[in-house]
């Protein structure tokens, strides 16, 4: 990757409790978002991928508590910040304008009794109070016609557009500001799939012409794999492989990771039987000793239940031939580390 | 094949256990002071003229967008909602059972299986209360304690919860989503059905455990010689778990047959542009840089929405986004034009007239 760094998270770690009662929601997550880049987030119910979003832009709501780790934001100007220690001005200042959140069931995120109008302008009210009511409302159709949708509908009641237009005014109030990054998460996991296709690519078309990172939140593997640059696979609240779009579709190392490849039946090829992944996700309360994936594990071995496997970059893969992106790519499996 | 689909319809197959025969239902909707004014009285028209056979050992997909009418079809067919218009069949015999009696009869034959195992378990009870209800209720409980313990047994057994005692005093609060669902086909089979109806089934679990539901249903349908109808929006599990696909959008099947043919060579352009639409990970564009080339196009296309239900377009209901609209598409319903390989489809595309067969879509790439 050559672009820099946008955002620099390291050993990242959420609870959600205090004390020995504390679920540990993330553990020790560290993840880099580059300029320009789409980082696809793919995990299951109560991996921590939505965790991870609220805690890196500090929208954790009590009994959620960051314990560890920095997020460190560096904008195009140079200099960097740690947003963990942002005072509370500050961080009103930032969140918005330098990260949006387009929110896990963004289509019931509009107030019902407001128009699109008031929710659109409201936002340049408080973050550009220099700004005139009629440049709020032309920037406010500008935001519309950018998603494309017309700009009489900045009348219009949340009730009154369609689903896919709800979704699509939310990507507007989050493009508001020029966000250098946009967290999504679970963007269209309400839409119909052909809905859900445009959304998509007019969220490419508006990347590349307003040049900002995207984080995307979801549990669809498969689509990921499509949108995405890079991808990291969370599991029980741990990042268990990250590398490239491609690579993990064409030879994913982790077995949560094939696993998650072979739990979607694929829509052309040959047909084959799948099976999924035996046992249930982990339960936060109660973790698996060492590898929390091990009592899934179809390849678990030895070490798997004693020792959690760190997530180290694949330089020397073993004695066979490296996997393809070796340089490039992070797996936390002791079947890759040297032993 | 010129037959039409009508011809077989007195002889139906032996294999047919439930049997759909144009089908409707409308929903009223409030009326408003100008409707009344009008004298309209608004519908919702949620389902029409559906005709649909469920075979023994059989898993038939109907596979529709949300709105479509796939759920409505669902609980028609479990009789929960009467029928505006249109027959059911039971084993050759017309059916209508709205509640007492016949409708517990009905109920012993045709069971059906919600999306959410959240919530259709009562919170309250034990995994052992809801199966033992249910087996009492359609009188399977045996006379002693023994026989109703073996009954319980054999019901987890075969949704593969075992041992059974460890799962037979759980509260659904403590069984993982999986495991719920699981209780609610232990719940449904305590009745011995012969017909399944899934309404998505698997939706709302989690991805790594959908396929272990869908191959035990699949392994139900194989041991119990069980009709199945699978409710979904995913067309590509569709694909891997029914043997028959039907498409249904905005309230009518569209298109259907067999589930290879049906997503590999898609007649209907609504199909193709569902399958289009549909994730697919060999259509890797790196950066999602690729897609971007062909969205002016292929998106301005392929965009705009279902229609409202309450005043449907005329004729065919996908013509204001059909790409291949024809000045017929505007003001004729499209009948079922059958094609290759039992595979028929309602479009105009493929009246008699016109010979050959336009070319499906192929991914695009």
């Amino acid at each position: 990757m050559s672009s820099p760094a946008v955002l620099d998270i390291s050993g990242l770690c959420v609870d959600y409790g205090l004390g020995d009662s504390a679920v540990h929601a993330v553990r020790d997550v560290s993840l880099t978002l580059h300029r320009g880049e789409v980082l696809g987030l793919a995990g299951e119910s109560g991996s921590g991928k939505s965790t991870l979003a609220y805690g890196v832009t500090r929208l954790l709501s009590p009994p959620g508590v960051i314990t560890g780790g920095s997020v460190r934001y560096h904008p195009r100007a140079g200099g960097s910040s740690d947003i963990l220690d942002l005072e509370p001005d500050q961080l009103r200042a930032f969140r918005w304008q330098e990260i949006s959140l387009v929110f896990q069931g963004a289509m019931n995120s509009l107030n019902p009794v407001h128009t699109v109008r008031t929710q659109l302008t409201d936002v340049l009210q408080a973050h550009r109070p220099g700004m005139s009511r009629a440049e709020r409302t032309a920037r406010a159709e500008e935001l519309l016609s950018l998603v494309g949708i017309s700009s009489d509908r900045l009348a219009s009641y949340p009730h009154q557009l369609s689903g896919g237009m709800r979704q699509r005014v939310m990507i507007a109030m989050a493009l508001a500001l020029d966000p250098e990054i946009v967290i999504l998460d679970e963007p269209t996991t309400a839409l119909d799939v052909v809905m859900q296709r445009q959304i998509l690519r007019q969220l490419t078309r508006l990347r590349r012409e307003l040049d900002f990172s995207v984080v995307f939140i979801t549990h669809d593997i498969s689509l990921l794999i499509e949108f995405s640059d890079r991808i990291a696979i969370m599991y029980g609240g741990r990042i268990v492989e990250e590398a490239n779009a491609k690579d993990i579709y064409e030879t994913a190392l982790h077995p949560y990771s094939d696993g998650l490849l072979h739990s979607f039946p694929a829509l052309h090829g040959p047909r084959r039987e799948l099976t999924g992944i035996p046992g249930s996700p982990p339960d936060l309360k109660a973790m698996p000793a060492g590898c929390a994936f091990h009592p899934r594990c179809p390849k678990a071995f030895e070490p798997c239940e004693r020792r959690v496997p760190e997530l180290l970059p694949l330089t020397r893969a073993g004695g066979d031939t490296p996997p393809p992106g070796g340089a490039d790519r992070t797996v936390a499996c002791w079947l890759h580390a040297d032993h | 094949m010129p037959e039409k689909p009508d011809a077989p319809r007195d002889a139906p197959r032996p294999d047919v256990v439930l049997e759909a025969r144009d089908l409707s239902k409308h929903f009223r909707v409030r009326r408003t002071l100008r409707s009344i004014a009008e004298r309209d009285r608004p519908v919702v028209h949620a389902v029409d003229d559906v005709s649909l056979r469920l075979r023994r050992g059989t898993v038939t997909a109907v596979v529709g967008e949300s709105g479509s009418g796939k759920s409505t079809i669902a609980r028609l067919l479990a009789q929960l909602y009467p029928a505006t218009s249109g027959e059911l069949r039971l084993s050759g015999k017309p059916v209508r059972a709205a509640r007492g009696k016949s409708f517990r009869a009905y109920c012993r034959q045709v069971q059906l299986i919600f999306q959410d195992p959240f919530g259709s378990l009562n919170p309250t009870h034990t995994v052992r209360y809801h199966l033992t209800r249910a087996l009492r209720i359609h009188g399977r409980a045996g006379r002693t304690a023994a026989e109703l313990e073996q009954a319980l047994t054999e019901l987890l057994g075969r949704v593969h919860l075992t041992p059974p005692d460890r799962y037979v005093d759980k509260f659904p609060h403590e069984l993982s989503g999986g495991q719920r669902q699981r209780v609610a086909i232990a719940r449904a089979m305590a009745a011995d059905p012969k017909v399944l109806l899934a309404d998505e089934p698997v939706s709302m679990l989690d991805v790594s455990i959908r396929l272990g539901i869908l191959n035990l249903l699949r392994d139900l349908k194989e041991r119990l010689n069980l009709a199945i109808l699978y409710i979904t929006h995913d067309i590509a599990s569709a694909r891997y778990f029914a043997d028959e696909t039907l498409v249904m959008y905005a309230g009518r099947m569209v298109e259907g047959g067999d589930s290879e043919t049906v997503t590999q060579r898609p007649a209907h352009p609504y199909t193709q542009l569902l399958i289009g639409s549909a994730p697919d990970p060999d259509r890797i564009t790196g950066a999602g840089e690729e897609p971007g080339a062909g969205d002016a196009t292929e998106g301005g296309e392929a965009g705009g929405e279902p229609p409202s239900l309450i005043s449907p377009p005329p004729g065919c209901r996908f013509h204001p986004r059909c790409p291949m609209a024809m000045a017929r598409c505007r003001t004729d319903v499209p009948p079922r034009f059958d094609l290759a390989d039992g595979q028929w489809a309602a479009c105009w595309l493929y009246d008699g007239t016109t010979e050959e067969r336009p070319a499906p879509q192929e991914a695009p790439a």
